[in-house]
């Protein structure tokens, strides 16, 4: 084992963040392509130029996210069995959304008739928004603390029940976030489609970002605000030593309204992932008016990392507070795997993923190139 | 205490949220290398006719694997979301096949199979190929992985159980993949998804060939089909009496349970060919045994016995008394009582803390556990014995028929006489759902015949659930059921559709419907084999 406990904690914190970026930036593309799909392509063939852009890639983007939660299953069990039954509702609605997509996107063009490929169609757009809306919901509840404890035995409790336990997730702070998600998302899907789609799309995706790029810096920079004035964040004041068994009763946690901006008092250099987060959608937009898509898609990769990183950052060492019984609360050092397995999972990492990198820059490369509406009906039965 | 119908509820929506998956996941771990086949020939020889039947076949294979990748996203989720403790309880070891699954295998699948569907115009033959090859491999890579999981929970070895963390925590990574039941599960399971693919494209195959449709294409699928497929339902078969011997070792209660051998037989055991199993009065109203032949399968030996029902209650007796201890012990230590006795009384009973926490059912306490009330948790590790008698026959029944099945394709093809024998290719296509009945009593034999268990012998699947309510569940079980029924509807239809099209539904202009119907395929050098 060349790494201790401790560091071992701290590095999976790195790679569940690492999956989840990852996640946003392919899988997010094309949620983000669904969600735009009804509105930016008018006629059938318009559509399935924005279908083809990412068909496919989409399944092999899709295991980012799969690979994300299984990895929060082995790293963090404690998490992955609070938040996923603790979110019960929340979970059935991501997979109902979920559920469009495979189907949509290899039922859609099967047949001719013009309803089935519409219903089809908002299917699409069901299974990018309802996903990334509710993620971005996730977050905003997360940095408010969740309502749940463990009892004695360590089995998460959530403290409301059946719809209660859904409608309370939907608050306004988490719907802002929940828009910030599904806005970065959607501009991160248009910036693909300006760099990959006809001309007439492109522009369509080109206008669409003069709008999403701005409106993701607005919202971002208002939860930021809302969160320095009106939510208290969670604060430690004593726990086991980092390199100890994890045990998530150990610890004594209080609300501290100033929590949540401590690590960036502590370490300026963290004020790096905001500062991408607002400034990086507006580069996004002068890029994509500049017309130099390839860069606005970089760039908006980069923003959302900064999103999801002012996140993660934020709470940290917080990965899920409690709001009922703060003590309950789940961190990265008493919520992990044991050491073995947080050494196994971390080697099975590095050895696969860049194995995964090189494939997947494969595939894109090979299947490279402008999907044009020439090209779509010319090879109708060749491709979705 | 525990809420039976909140249980019931939650192994319910698993078990029909798995193995409504599994009608997918067959079709594709076998479909894929039946395809990498076809592909080679068409590389190898150049013949188009290949192409076509790669491309076709890949359509078909298309339309199933996207519900595969539907359902599947759903078992991810169900761990977490309907399973709590058991994630907690287990996700130091389980977790790990699961993610290592993803970047493994799903990973290599997933990218590949856009490439395999959508490239044929962008990629030379040879990468085409590799990219057909690579799916093929991460389908079946990925069924390795869970099965490395899912006989994690028949047999949990490499991992240990903590009192400081309160939970099973691995021990020894290698002891888990190499774990002797994850090994033979594998091969056992793929290789029915081999013999479901090759009676799929046999059936259809044989279907164009009654009705004289595109008969160059169809016989060279049946072809492939005929000796896939004979090679697959032999080693169904072989891994099938494998798994048979690894049951006699590691999950004992399972073997007898299937056998519905009540009482310990003089060695060798006599097998039971039809039997009806009492679950009440503990015995069989009516067998029909074959001298020997359980003691052979199961020991491989003529002098070893083959543990009874009431053999094994009667030790399970003493492991709950034992599990009673461990638990006591623990509470103390969780409570702080860091003294000597405690932790050395637990660490002596701590293998049997699963059959303690199986008095859970009955008492809050199981340290205060009654003589009553540890007779009937002692009862409650017998699963129930006709389910799984039954269950395991037919799926065994269906395996030989399916050997006969190929076997006699594979020799009328050879010899010629396949279209003078209608009744074989009939009862091709009348068998195409059988394989997914047999599979599916599979799992029922292995996960039914696990119970009371969610992880052998340490946590009972009623301790295992989420702290959900009885409303959740009803609402997520109907929402599955109407999400699956029109998905499954859906797909049903689709298949059926381009199942009939047939070669045609590809627009070469070369097949049946293109060519109004006539029934031989001239396209140059596509004459019939005949």
């Amino acid at each position: 084992m060349l790494l201790d406990y401790e560091t071992l904690k701290f590095v999976w914190w790195l790679l569940v963040g690492i999956l989840l970026i990852g996640f946003a930036i392919t899988d997010g593309m094309d949620m983000g392509v669904g969600t735009l799909l009804p509105f930016i392509g008018q006629t059938d063939s318009e559509r399935r130029v924005v279908i083809n852009s990412v068909a496919p890639h989409w399944d092999g983007n899709q295991v980012w996210l799969i690979t994300a939660g299984g990895a929060i299953f082995a790293a963090w069990p404690a998490v992955y069995a609070a938040a996923f039954s603790g979110f019960y509702l929340a979970m059935l609605l991501v997979l109902a959304g979920l559920f469009f997509r495979p189907v949509g996107f290899d039922y859609r063009s099967k047949l001719e008739d013009p309803q089935w490929r519409n219903a089809w169609d908002w299917g699409l757009f069901a299974g990018g928004t309802i996903p990334a809306l509710v993620f971005g919901i996730a977050f905003g509840n997360l940095l408010q603390g969740v309502p749940f404890h463990l009892d004695q035995f360590l089995k998460p409790h959530y403290d409301a029940w059946f719809i209660w336990a859904l409608l309370g997730l939907l608050n306004p702070f988490a719907l802002l976030a929940g828009l910030i998600s599904v806005a970065m998302l959607s501009t991160h899907g248009a910036a693909w489609l300006q760099l990959r789609a006809d001309d007439i799309i492109a522009e369509r995706a080109k206008k669409a970002i003069l709008f999403l790029g701005p409106l993701v810096t607005v919202a971002f920079a208002l939860a930021g605000l809302w969160l320095y004035f009106g939510i208290d964040g969670y604060r430690i004041v004593s726990q086991p030593p980092h390199d100890a068994l994890p045990n998530p009763l150990g610890k004594e946690v209080v609300r501290d309204a100033a929590a949540w901006f401590q690590n960036y008092a502590d370490y300026p250099v963290a004020l790096l992932a905001p500062l991408l987060g607002l400034a990086g959608p507006l580069l996004v937009v002068a890029l994509s008016q500049m017309n130099r898509p390839a860069l606005a898609y970089t760039m908006n990769a980069l923003s959302m990392a900064g999103i999801i990183a002012t996140a993660g950052i934020s709470m940290f060492p917080f990965i899920m507070p409690s709001s009922s019984v703060p003590n309950s609360s789940l961190t990265i050092w008493d919520a992990p795997s044991s050491h073995l397995t947080l050494t196994i999972m971390f080697w099975a990492v590095v050895i696969f993923l860049p194995i995964v990198l090189a494939y997947t820059v494969w595939a894109y490369s090979a299947m490279w190139g402008k999907i044009t509406i020439e090209d779509i009906e010319k090879r109708n039965h060749e491709v979705y | 205490m525990i809420d039976d119908t909140f249980v019931e509820l939650s192994r319910w929506q698993f078990a029909s949220v798995a193995m409504y998956h599994f009608l997918f996941v067959p079709l594709t771990l076998g479909l894929s290398w039946i395809l990498v086949i076809m592909e080679t020939v068409y590389v190898m020889t150049g013949k188009e006719i290949y192409r076509d039947m790669t491309k076709f076949w890949g359509k078909l294979f298309a339309i199933n694997f996207a519900l595969g990748v539907t359902t599947g996203l759903t078992m991810e989720f169900q761990f977490g979301t309907n399973w709590a403790y058991y994630s907690h309880y287990v996700g130091d070891v389980f977790g790990a096949p699961l993610a290592i699954e993803g970047l493994m295998a799903f990973f290599l699948e997933s990218t590949f199979v856009g490439l395999m569907i959508l490239g044929w115009d962008k990629l030379s033959k040879r990468q085409h190929l590799a990219v057909t090859f690579m799916t093929a491999l991460g389908t079946n890579l990925s069924a390795l992985w869970i099965l490395v999981a899912n006989a994690w929970m028949q047999n949990p070895v490499g991992a240990e159980f903590s009192a400081e963390t309160m939970r099973m925590e691995m021990t020894n990574f290698w002891d888990v993949v190499f774990n002797p039941v994850a090994q033979v599960k594998f091969i056992h399971t793929v290789a029915a998804g081999y013999v479901t693919a090759s009676a799929f494209v046999l059936g259809i195959s044989a279907w164009y060939i009654l009705k004289g449709r595109d008969l160059a294409f169809a016989k060279r699928s049946f072809a492939v089909a005929a000796g896939f497929g004979l090679a697959a339902s032999l080693s169904v078969i072989v891994l099938g009496d494998e798994s048979g011997y690894e049951l006699g070792d590691v999950q004992k209660m399972k073997l007898a349970v299937i056998e519905a051998e009540w009482h310990t037989q003089p060695a060798p055991a006599n097998f039971n060919v039809i039997a009806f199993p009492d679950q009440e009065k503990r015995e069989n109203w009516f067998e029909l045994q074959v001298p020997w032949a359980l003691g052979l399968i199961a020991t491989r030996s003529v002098t070893e016995q083959v543990a009874g029902i009431n053999e094994l209650v009667e030790h399970n007796e003493k492991r709950v008394r034992s599990g009673m201890i461990a638990y006591d012990n623990l509470v103390k230590l969780r409570a702080g009582d860091k003294s000597e006795a405690v932790k050395t009384a637990f660490e002596e009973h701590k293998k049997d803390l699963g059959y303690g926490l199986l008095l859970k059912r009955y008492v809050e306490n199981p340290a205060d556990a009654t003589e009553e009330q540890i007779a009937q948790a002692t009862w409650y590790s017998v699963p129930y014995v006709p389910y799984l008698f039954w269950s395991f026959r037919i799926m065994v029944a269906i395996g030989f028929y399916f050997l006969a099945m190929f076997v006699a394709s594979f020799y009328l093809l050879a010899n010629g006489t396949l279209e003078k024998n209608p009744w074989l290719l009939k009862a091709a296509v009348w068998s195409i759902p059988l394989p997914w009945v047999a599979v599916e009593l599979g799992w029922f034999v292995a996960e039914y015949g696990r119970q009371p268990w969610a992880i052998g012998e340490v946590l009972p699947t009623f301790l295992a659930t989420s702290a959900l309510t009885v409303s959740d569940l009803i609402f997520s079980l109907i929402a599955y059921f109407i999400f699956y029924s029109v998905l499954l509807v859906i797909e049903m239809y689709l298949m059926f559709k381009f199942a009939r099209l047939g070669p045609s539904a590809l627009h070469t202009g070369r097949y049946y419907h293109e060519r109004g119907g006539s029934g031989r395929s001239t396209a140059p050098g596509l004459q019939p084999a005949e």
